[in-house]
């Protein structure tokens, strides 16, 4: 059984057919790339899948169980973790409080010890402390991690968006333009993160890209998609050389 | 570049920063009580240190929805009258002890207030911003109105001859512990829950966290803390009037938590203590008073948002130990 399965799925906004007809299904442990022309659909495809929209048709199942209804937080807890295109950080918080606020239901005590300080938060504090600094490690944040995410430079704050999401636990993890803004370099370099993580972590990655080398480097299978719909999918080789795939996104 | 490897160092409750807290809290204590019976003060000036209590108390709680949830809330008075009048309702009907009594005044006046708070914190779930405070300044209102005409709350006269048993020492005392348990709060699981949703709450809901469950906490732990300063208050003055809590008191709680920096705790215990000396000092001119607040809220604002700690970290005349550990790298 594949860990997500999408069936169908559309969305209208009055007359406009964002998404429509949209199947998926995404093998545990896959690196998915999802690619198409500005306004196909790609991230409200994203805002579907983490419960943002409702969809109007359609399922979208994780690990066989029906998550359309949901809320965001309840989709995360259901395993699904993911990050922005336009970066949306705790700006005025550490970096490691970005990642802490993510062990929200990973690591929880109640509201006496919050108040009073009982000794259960300095064990559970310290305990995220830990695990914190371990994820911000394999991101090399590990130095700012009392800096505000807000002071971070650009590739550094898309990097933490990404830990911030890992710290949920996820087993599918959802990113939106990782590399945008970046430069080759960068790029390059979270081309090697994205499939460390996916290593270290065992988890599932589904990400939106126009960088078409970070694309091919590291996608297993790719779904175009344009005006809602879906336009080819497969492995990189046959989707790329796919002619419609040509005219419509790449371009001769 | 990587000075700063320590992680916040949480892992006891004996540490020496806590320690000088509470030499701090107990030299303030004394401090007080020479300035409460010592003849340096006049009269006048002694009869200021409980409203100093009392307003500290006002302000770090609302300082909790404004500054750590973000959302404006005009109608902080309201949930101190309903604290006030439950508070005194229960001295001035039952013949227990004065310490028992006043005791379960001050957490039946929290709790109500707390109720209360719940109940406005869910239709204003659905608003934020601009149109939240606009909801939370018709319920100060709303409030008001009701108790005036309500029989039992004494309608426009108010309450009379409510017991005095707010003395400096209550109010210190339960002062210190607002500050402790709200301090603590915000540094905790729950805190920082409520400050993510404030930093983007598309991002707080993507990691997990219930908006609607913290916001409504907010407002719930906010409206508590209020409604003991309520108790306080009605038991200082002896008189509880529905007028006392009009949206004017709102805001000149709102003023003390937005000159104290949105979000700053220390700030506010400041900005409360400083602006409950101005507008005593400047009784004699009375009709000065409301200009002075303005002067000073402009003031304010041209000191950027985060009020005036920050303003002074950045000039270099704060003492090191009131400066704030985050690490901004520039």
């Amino acid at each position: 059984m594949s860990l997500l399965e999408v069936k169908n799925l559309g969305i209208s906004f009055g007359g406009l057919r964002a998404v429509d007809d949209v199947n998926l299904s995404i093998e545990e442990g896959q690196l998915y790339g999802l690619i198409g022309p500005n306004g196909a659909g790609k991230t409200t495809v994203f805002n579907l899948l983490t419960g943002v929209y409702q969809p109007t048709t359609g399922t979208i199942k994780i690990n066989g169980k029906n998550i359309v209804g949901k809320t965001p937080s309840e989709i995360c807890q259901a395993g699904i973790a993911r990050t922005f295109q336009n970066i949306r950080l705790f700006k005025k918080m550490t970096v490691l409080d970005n990642v802490k606020a993510a062990f929200h239901n990973e690591v929880q005590y109640n509201l006496a010890t919050s108040f009073f300080r009982l000794p259960n938060y300095f064990k559970l504090e310290k305990e995220m402390d830990e695990k914190a600094m371990e994820i911000l490690k394999v991101f090399d944040l590990d130095g700012e991690a009392n800096y505000l995410a807000n002071n971070l430079p650009y590739g550094k704050q898309r990097k933490l968006e990404i830990a911030r999401a890992l710290a949920t636990n996820p087993k599918l993890l959802l990113l939106d333009e990782p590399a945008a803004g970046m430069n080759p370099n960068e790029t390059a370099e979270l081309m090697d993160t994205i499939r460390l993580v996916r290593d270290r972590y065992h988890i599932t990655i589904l990400l939106i890209e126009h960088d078409m080398k970070l694309v091919t480097g590291i996608c297993e299978k790719i779904l175009v998609l344009n005006f809602g719909t879906e336009l080819a999918s497969g492995t990189p080789e046959v989707v790329l050389n796919n002619p419609e795939v040509i005219t419509a996104y790449l371009g001769e | 570049m990587k000075k700063d490897k320590k992680v916040t160092n949480n892992n006891s409750i004996f540490t020496l920063k806590n320690l000088i807290y509470l030499i701090c809290v107990i030299a303030g204590y004394f401090v007080l009580t020479y300035l409460a019976e010592g003849d340096l003060l006049s009269r006048q000036s002694k009869s200021l240190i409980i409203p100093m209590g009392i307003n500290i108390i006002l302000a770090v709680s609302l300082s909790l929805t404004v500054g750590f949830l973000g959302e404006l809330s005009l109608g902080h008075a309201g949930f101190m009258a309903i604290g006030g009048y439950t508070g005194a309702l229960i001295t001035l009907h039952m013949n227990l002890p004065k310490g028992i009594e006043f005791t379960i005044a001050l957490i039946a006046g929290g709790i109500m207030a707390a109720i209360f708070g719940f109940l406005i914190g869910l239709p204003v779930l659905r608003l934020k911003g601009d149109y939240l405070a606009i909801v939370t300044l018709a319920f100060g209102e709303i409030i008001r109105s009701v108790l005036t005409s309500l029989k039992f709350t004494g309608g426009a006269q108010g309450l009379t001859k409510i017991p005095r048993y707010s003395n400096y020492t209550w109010v210190y005392i339960v002062m210190v512990l607002t500050v402790v348990l709200i301090s603590n709060f915000v540094k905790s699981r729950h805190g920082r829950a409520i400050i993510s949703v404030r930093e983007n709450y598309i991002a707080a809901e993507s990691i997990g966290i219930k908006v609607s469950k913290y916001k409504v906490m907010a407002f719930v732990i906010a409206a508590f803390f209020a409604g003991v300063a309520g108790v306080f208050y009605g038991h200082n003055l002896s008189i509880l009037k529905p007028g006392d809590f009009d949206y004017n008191k709102s805001i000149e709680i709102l003023v003390i938590v937005v000159l104290g920096g949105m979000g700053n705790i220390k700030g506010s215990i400041i900005a409360a203590v400083a602006l409950t000396i101005l507008p005593e000092m400047l009784r004699s001119v009375d009709e000065f008073r409301t200009l002075l607040y303005a002067v000073v809220l402009i003031a304010a604002m041209l000191f950027r948002s985060s009020g005036f700690k920050t303003k002074l970290e950045e000039s270099g005349k704060l003492p090191k130990f009131m400066k704030s550990n985050k690490n901004n790298a520039k």
